[in-house]
């Protein structure tokens, strides 16, 4: 269960050492924009070390490495991965070559640590214009990938336009992500809301992603997290409804019948699996007893 | 017929004092007091010698008593708080005599029974008439409700009421009459207002204080007291603050509405009084100009004097009524005994003020915290010195996880119920071991440098000089 | 490993070490700490395990604490060796 991923700098200690309590789903170390040049070396040690020894049992660890065009990011990869981390997450994607070579380099340094290859997974973070026209060929290039993940502040620079909080501007980018991923089988994270007191903005923001597809959204500020959670974790509504649609399957078993309808539509496939992944989320989030 | 005296030292020479008595001061100019330093410059320079002060709290500002320390001017010191810097100083044991630690309840309980026996009053007010009627709702040193004041008024044998702003005779919105008044004395200053109230209170914006603000309001919620007629104070800092703000979100979304706020008094608080959450304040102290403001204007926001507030010999105080209470720690014990009087390395910092009330008074009263702060536990095995008694700590919430006295199942069944972290208490420590590693527990000689009389005026602890 | 040049990791915030190292012939530390009276065995042991571990037989070591954890003075120390044994770099 993804639904918020919390950007946190990866030179800071005393947000490290918290940053598991802060109830995100995933919390993404972030080497890259957060550190400046002449820490990297800092920052990369930093984060190996917190994730060797502080345990983050309650989220799932993404470290966001430099991007491949600098020179920090196969020192990243070295440093991090035999720590295990669960999700690497590279920036400017810009298409299945970018992909592949980072690929390699992370089932290297598995393999030079006796690590399982393939552990490590990938999320990458498309925010340039080309990266978004290649989105599929991304979100299939590696079986490690599992999920897209959109970053608007540099593609509405890429794009040449303002980036505003009502997101028509990255309408196309925001569908196009999910279509991509949805068609590789995979996962779509939505852009962060920039403005850290506007919780009537993100909470419109976070609906309007939901009500496209995206499984989650990421966040800079954690006065964000209650609100993504919130917003993408399944009403009541949600969860009565998974619960009738499995009542009426067992209902339809006991009575013979092959096809079973639940208010007035047809129980197919697709919304078989939707009621699944209902309950399986609210298990996740809920505990068993809301079963 | 005036009391106005010519000078300050007049006024002290007419009150007799003599070495070896006592005198007293409020404290409700905080940081930016002028006249505590103020008289006891002047009794120095009169020849007094072996002088206890005993003032409602001690501030950085008032470090020059470390040299009349030094030279004898002042020989005793009792006190219900005394701020870190200052504290500092004391522990390093310039006092012969060991500090008194008095609680805001059992200060003025000891005044009014004799116990604690008061020569000279010094009565601060921003605004006074010739006569001594005075307040601190107005005046350019303005500090709002002066709680503190009232028992040293009522009791001494001699008051002395300092003012920077003289009015005509009669002011008639005092709070202190001029039935008790001695002298009145007129200085250029009695307190600098950039160090008297903030300008506005402000929330914090540290994620982890606003986690623990919502657990912590969470509790309040699971407990079943959240409900009309709630009753609620909160201190001043970071989490304590923010679960205000939080408190007042759910109480307007459930149309909740309360009965009384208490206590030290900021702006969220008169915003809840504002807003409808709660149908009163009840005024000890204010830390903010909004709090000052709303005490003048609004008839629903009242001063109430510390032996209300909290005397546990009065017939009844306002803590007697309280719901609920959220209050800070230096450290918390796993009996949930808590110290609120020195820092995590044994030097004096703090000391009960309203903490050991509040706990004993409130249904539920709660220690927000976090787990570990700059690799110092909040949690430890034995408190360096018990400030406040486990028996009256309900609840300790911290990001990692709620702990909840053992003698409290009932909230312990609640909470689980309402599906909080709930922890025992070691586990907590353990959790704060992990994260700190091992380390070496402050250690004590066994020279005694402050006595902790709990509210009730039996001695509780002491605190033992730190050894370098 | 000889260090070639002072380096320095680390920032003055709450829960961060500063760590500053020099060339020398011993080690030698020298420590200031907001958890002093608790932690300052514990700071050392860690200093000298860091040093060993890298090899390192010579370096004047100063450090100035705020509550840093253990894995954060390991990763500072770290970061200020190498620093110091790198050619080219601050």
């Amino acid at each position: 269960m993804r639904r918020s991923l919390l950007f946190l700098p990866g030179n800071n200690p005393g947000m490290l050492g918290n940053g598991d309590t802060l109830d995100a789903d995933g919390i993404i170390l972030d080497l890259e924009d957060a550190v400046a040049p002449n820490e990297k070396d800092a920052a990369r040690i930093l984060v190996r070390n917190a994730l060797q020894t502080l345990h983050y049992k309650a989220c799932e660890i993404i470290v966001r490495i430099n991007g491949l065009d600098t020179s920090y990011w196969q020192d990243d990869l070295e440093a991090i991965i035999p720590a295990g981390p669960d999700i690497i997450m590279p920036t400017k994607v810009s298409g299945a070559d970018y992909i592949h070579e980072l690929a390699a380099k992370i089932t290297a340094v598995e393999k030079s640590c006796g690590m399982e290859i393939g552990k490590t997974k990938v999320l990458p973070l498309l925010e340039t214009a080309v990266g978004v026209e290649n989105a599929y060929p991304i979100a299939i290039a590696d079986k490690r990938i599992i999920g897209l993940f959109l970053g608007a502040e540099d593609l509405t620079a890429d794009l040449r336009c303002k980036r505003t909080k009502e997101g028509q501007e990255i309408f196309y980018a925001r569908t196009r992500l999910v279509m991509a991923a949805r068609a590789a089988g995979v996962d779509a994270y939505d852009t962060p809301f920039t403005d850290a007191n506007d919780l009537e903005g993100l909470r419109k923001d976070a609906i309007l992603a939901r009500s496209l597809g995206f499984s989650g959204k990421t966040a800079i500020n954690p006065r964000h997290i209650d609100c993504i959670n919130e917003v993408f974790s399944p009403s009541q509504a949600d969860i009565e409804y998974a619960k009738e649609v499995f009542a009426a399957i067992e209902e339809g078993k006991k009575l013979g019948k092959g096809a079973v309808a639940l208010r007035g539509k047809m129980i197919d496939k697709p919304i078989v699996a939707r009621a699944q992944q209902v309950l399986d989320a609210a298990k996740a989030i809920y505990g068993g007893d809301i079963l | 017929m005036s009391k106005l005296a010519n000078s300050l030292e007049e006024a002290i020479r007419s009150s007799g004092l003599k070495n070896g008595m006592t005198i007293s001061f409020h404290h409700h100019l905080r940081n930016g007091d002028h006249v505590l330093n103020l008289v006891l410059d002047t009794i120095a320079k009169m020849g007094l010698a072996d002088i206890t002060v005993n003032a409602s709290s001690l501030f950085d500002i008032h470090m020059p008593i470390i040299e009349h320390i030094k030279n004898g001017v002042v020989t005793g010191v009792e006190t219900d708080y005394m701020s870190s810097a200052l504290g500092r100083e004391f522990s390093s044991g310039i006092l012969k005599k060991p500090i008194i630690f008095r609680t805001h309840g059992g200060r003025p309980s000891d005044i009014i029974n004799g116990k604690s026996h008061i020569d000279v009053a010094f009565v601060a007010a921003p605004t006074s008439d010739d006569m001594g009627n005075c307040t601190g709702k107005i005046g350019k040193s303005a500090c709002g409700s002066l709680g503190y004041a009232f028992a040293d008024a009522a009791c001494a044998d001699k008051v002395i009421v300092v003012t920077d702003n003289l009015v005509a005779y009669p002011l008639t919105d005092f709070s202190i009459a001029e039935t008790c008044v001695d002298y009145v004395v007129q200085v250029p200053s009695i307190g600098d207002p950039r160090g008297i109230v903030s300008g506005t209170t402000t929330m914090t914006k540290d994620p982890i204080a606003l986690k623990i603000a919502k657990y912590a309001v969470k509790c309040i919620q699971a407990s079943g007291l959240l409900k009309d007629g709630f009753s609620f104070q909160t201190g001043a800092g970071g989490a304590s603050l923010a679960a205000a703000a939080y408190l007042k979100d759910v109480m307007l979304e459930k149309k909740i509405k309360g009965s009384y706020v208490m206590g030290g008094i900021t702006g969220y608080l008169v915003d809840m009084l504002e807003a409808g959450c709660f149908q009163a304040i009840m005024d000890v102290q204010c830390f903010d100009i909004k709090a000052i403001n709303s005490l003048q204007n609004n008839p629903k926001h009242r001063e109430v004097t510390a032996e209300h507030y909290a005397s546990p010999t009065a017939k009844s105080c306002i803590v007697d009524s309280l719901d609920a209470v959220i209050l800070g720690a230096t450290e918390i014990d796993l009996n949930f005994n808590v110290n609120v009087h020195t820092d995590s390395n044994g030097y004096i910092m703090g000391g009960a003020g309203g903490h050991s009330d509040a706990a004993a008074g409130a249904k539920l009263a709660m220690i927000v915290a976090p787990l570990v702060r700059a690799r110092v536990p909040i949690v430890c095995e034995k408190v360096q010195c018990i400030s406040t008694p486990g028996s009256t700590v309900d609840v300790l919430v911290t990001q990692r996880g709620i702990a909840v006295n053992p003698n409290r199942n009932d909230l312990k069944e609640l909470f689980k119920k309402a599906g909080l972290p709930v922890v025992s208490i070691e586990e907590l420590y353990a959790k704060a071991k992990e994260i700190v590693g091992d380390y070496v527990p402050v250690q004590t000689s066994d020279k005694v440098i402050a006595k902790i009389i709990y509210r009730d005026g039996t001695e509780i602890d002491t605190i033992k000089q730190v050894k370098e | 490993m000889n260090l070639i040049k002072k380096a320095i990791a680390g920032t003055l915030e709450s829960s961060d070490i500063m760590v500053t190292v020099e060339p020398a012939s011993t080690l030698k530390i020298d420590l200031k700490s907001s958890v002093e009276k608790q932690f300052s065995t514990s700071i050392k042991n860690t200093v000298l395990a860091v040093a060993k571990k890298m090899n390192i037989t010579g370096a004047n070591i100063i450090l100035v604490d705020h509550g840093a954890l253990d894995c954060t003075i390991r990763a500072r120390l770290e970061t200020a060796f190498l620093r110091a044994t790198k050619e080219g770099q601050a």
